[in-house]
């Protein structure tokens, strides 16, 4: 099952995200992640939701999307789009070697060094969904005591917007 | 002026005269409005849920939106049923409801529940409005968005305070939703693309449902069956959309439908969904649903395309304008061939299959009543049902000729929803006969209901198919559970007329087949509430049956059951 990353304009009021989610529970589709944040405009909120998913359930949600009254517009973004996830991953560091590595590691991805403790780092590093598998991936040898992830963010490159 | 005064005053805008509803704390400022309000009449229900029921009953006969009203919490609560029912059928609905104050909302006060978010599955929209100052604008909203694109049900949760406070009243003439704008037109390029598809096809099958009613595109329907010599099925909701004596008419598709019109679906190369969704319940097994058909499907909803069945030809819009550019497309092509093999084919399963009962026995027939009823009752009549074999009786052996007169909740298959939609359908039509076609379980759902049709005097007539079994599920542990009748014996119910004599409604028993022509004549005759306690066969079964699971070329008939009996039951696959 391929995974989708869509893009949507909705109001920004109160029980618009639980709509969405709503939608997809009773329609039985699961959601991978989904973040939310206001748009330049204060009254428009964006969300970016990724899921999981034949062809025939995307033209399903994205119809369904489509019909929800507090939803401006509805986008699946493929191909030409970038897309951005953080993650905060707390790693063990009690030795001095694997800390040194860690940090190694850490620069190797871009990624920051935002906390530092006596038995623990914590990294934070921003990318795509494989960056960030990558990065955990290589980490999980040091032992990871923690991770918070944000969902996906996405938008289409170049002067392409989803309000058309 | 004040909110409630606001909220009375927007229903007078949009030419509400009579709303379904039930008083409680949290509503006593709107009641209060209504009390000196003389231009909307309040019909007081004795159950929230019939409130909604009779709301869209009124809805589904005349067109327009039905409005109900409840306190909140449990009054609020019991509408859920009603809209979900009017949800699944696409029926216009409003439903106010009545909030604990804002400043109390969140800590779980006396009679709250959050009623926005249980009815967010089940609503077209909703709303809980926190300024009086909105009331006016979400008012408007309510209704544009209830009666416009697919119709369906919009609740707007009021709290005291809300209906309590001040605003201005400027009730705004249009409404414009950036996010909402209904597509009515179809697209040119896959209208002529359908045109060439119905002059190409060698055996086209229209398939009807509730959309060609709700749009009210009769009229361009019969044109394009009768200018191409389409052959006709409708779905239970679609019933009434086509006239069920033309002769181009094969009656219902699905689970209970004719075998004509099944195996008309199944061997066409051509099928033209029209306002249908394809629900299980009419296609049977997805795989062998018209195996061999293009699909042209008509839908206000672009997500009902390629839902259940894959549509080659989508056209997304209304109806009655798709239908009407099509007939246009078509009358610049050619005249179809009037008699084809097709034609030919369908006329003699009609005649080979028609739909028939035991008329020998002297017991009474449930169908022989629906017959008689129909018999007796003039073409405009509508009828009301419960759920369950009743319902089925009363869509398979009374001919649907206008549009409107058969209400029945298909999709939720919500039982005691008969008695409630048939009052609301005559508060809207005090004049049209209205009967409701009842089991003897599904009445018991509602039954309360007969005082409110005694203290309007609505002459109701409630026909209760009486087998003292919840007769449907009994049907099916009979064929498909070894006949272990769990639960489904009502042997132990209640004297209903003595029932409805307690309300105050006329009450006949009938226990002989003779008797039933003249009850039924009583009751049309006469001006207030009647009920009628048929005794019938307990035992009848509805037949043509597809068995749950099969595909809709294995349907079977009482002649086939009765051939293979017991050797050859058909095996459930899941329901």
């Amino acid at each position: 099952m391929d995974l989708h990353v869509i893009g949507l304009l909705v109001e920004n009021k109160p029980g618009v995200l639980n709509r969405v989610a709503n939608l997809f529970s009773r329609r039985g589709y699961n959601i991978e992640t989904i973040s939310v944040g206001v748009t330049e405009n204060p009254e428009i909120s964006r969300m970016t939701i990724t899921l999981k998913g034949d062809e025939d359930v995307l033209e399903q949600v994205i119809k369904q999307l489509n019909k929800q009254m507090d939803i401006i517009k509805v986008t699946e973004l493929k191909e030409n789009y970038v897309e951005r996830g953080l993650a905060l991953i707390k790693v063990n560091a009690d030795d001095p070697n694997s800390r040194s590595e860690i940090i190694q590691i850490a620069d190797i991805f871009r990624a920051n060094v935002v906390d530092v403790g006596k038995k623990a780092l914590t990294i934070e590093v921003t990318g795509d969904r494989t960056k960030i598998e990558a990065i955990t991936d290589m980490l999980k040898e040091h032992g990871i005591k923690e991770i918070a992830q944000t969902g996906t963010v996405a938008m289409s490159r170049g002067r392409k917007s989803i309000g058309g | 002026m004040k909110g409630c005064e606001a909220i009375i005053e927007s229903l007078k805008k949009e030419g509400v005269d009579k709303v379904f509803g039930y008083p409680g704390g949290a509503v006593i400022d709107l009641y209060d409005t209504i009390h000196q309000e003389d231009e909307i009449q309040h019909i007081l229900t004795r159950h929230e849920q019939a409130a909604a029921h009779a709301a869209d009953g009124y809805a589904r006969v005349t067109g327009e939106p039905g409005v109900c009203i409840a306190t909140s919490g449990p009054g609020a609560t019991n509408l859920v049923t009603g809209i979900a029912t009017a949800h699944m059928d696409s029926a216009p609905l409003i439903a106010l409801t009545g909030q604990v104050p804002t400043h109390m909302i969140g800590n779980d006060a006396f009679q709250e529940a959050d009623i926005t978010g249980i009815t967010i599955p089940i609503t077209k929209y909703n709303s809980l409005v926190k300024d009086p100052k909105e009331l006016p604008k979400v008012m408007k909203k309510a209704f544009y968005i209830a009666s416009t694109g697919r119709n369906g049900p919009v609740l707007l949760d009021l709290p005291k305070d809300v209906q309590q406070g001040e605003t201005d009243f400027h009730y705004p003439e249009n409404i414009d939703l950036r996010g909402y704008k209904p597509t009515y037109k179809g697209h040119p390029l896959q209208i002529k693309k359908a045109s060439k598809a119905i002059m190409e096809a060698e055996r086209p099958v229209l398939y009807v449902g509730g959309g060609v009613i709700a749009s009210d595109a009769t009229k361009q329907l019969t044109k394009l069956a009768e200018k191409c010599m389409i052959p006709v099925v409708t779905t239970l909701t679609g019933k009434g959309a086509f006239n069920e004596n033309h002769p181009l008419s094969l009656g219902m598709v699905g689970m209970h439908g004719t075998k004509p019109a099944n195996y008309a679906v199944t061997e066409s190369d051509l099928i033209i969904a029209v306002g249908a969704r394809f629900d299980d319940r009419v296609t049977g097994k997805l795989e062998g649903f018209a195996p061999n058909a293009t699909v042209i499907h008509i839908d206000i909803d672009a997500a009902e395309i390629s839902k259940n069945i894959k549509t080659h030809i989508p056209i997304v819009g209304d109806a009655k304008n798709i239908l009407k550019d099509l007939n246009k497309k078509i009358d610049k092509i050619k005249q179809r061939k009037q008699q084809t093999e097709w034609h030919k084919k369908t006329k003699r399963w009609k005649k080979e299959h028609p739909l028939e009962y035991d008329e020998t026995t002297d017991t009474i027939k449930p169908q022989y009543i629906v017959k008689e009823i129909d018999r007796q009752t003039p073409d405009n009549t509508i009828i009301a049902t419960e759920v369950g074999q009743c319902q089925m009786w009363a869509a398979q052996y009374y001919q649907y000729k206008q549009p409107r007169t058969f209400i029945t909740s298909g999709g939720l298959g919500t039982m005691g929803y008969g008695l409630p939609a048939a009052i609301g359908a005559q508060v809207a039509y005090p004049k049209r006969k209205v009967w409701n076609i009842a089991g003897d379980g599904s009445i018991q759902m509602n039954i309360q209901e007969l005082a409110t049709a005694v203290k309007y005097q609505l002459p109701v007539n409630i026909a209760i198919l009486n087998n003292k079994y919840l007769g449907m599920v009994r049907q099916w542990q009979e064929l498909f559970y070894d006949e272990r009748y769990s639960e489904t014996d009502l042997g132990d119910n209640p004297d209903f007329q003595r029932i409805a004599e307690g309300f105050g409604a006329l009450g006949i028993t009938v226990t002989k087949k003779t008797e039933v022509p003249d009850a039924i004549e009583r009751a049309n005759n006469t001006d207030r509430p009647v009920l009628i306690d048929f005794h019938v066969d307990r035992e009848e079964n509805v037949y043509p049956m597809v068995p749950a699971g099969a595909t809709l070329s294995e349907i079977i008939d009482r002649k086939d059951v009765e051939k293979t009996q017991k050797k050859t039951k058909p095996t459930p696959m899941g329901d």
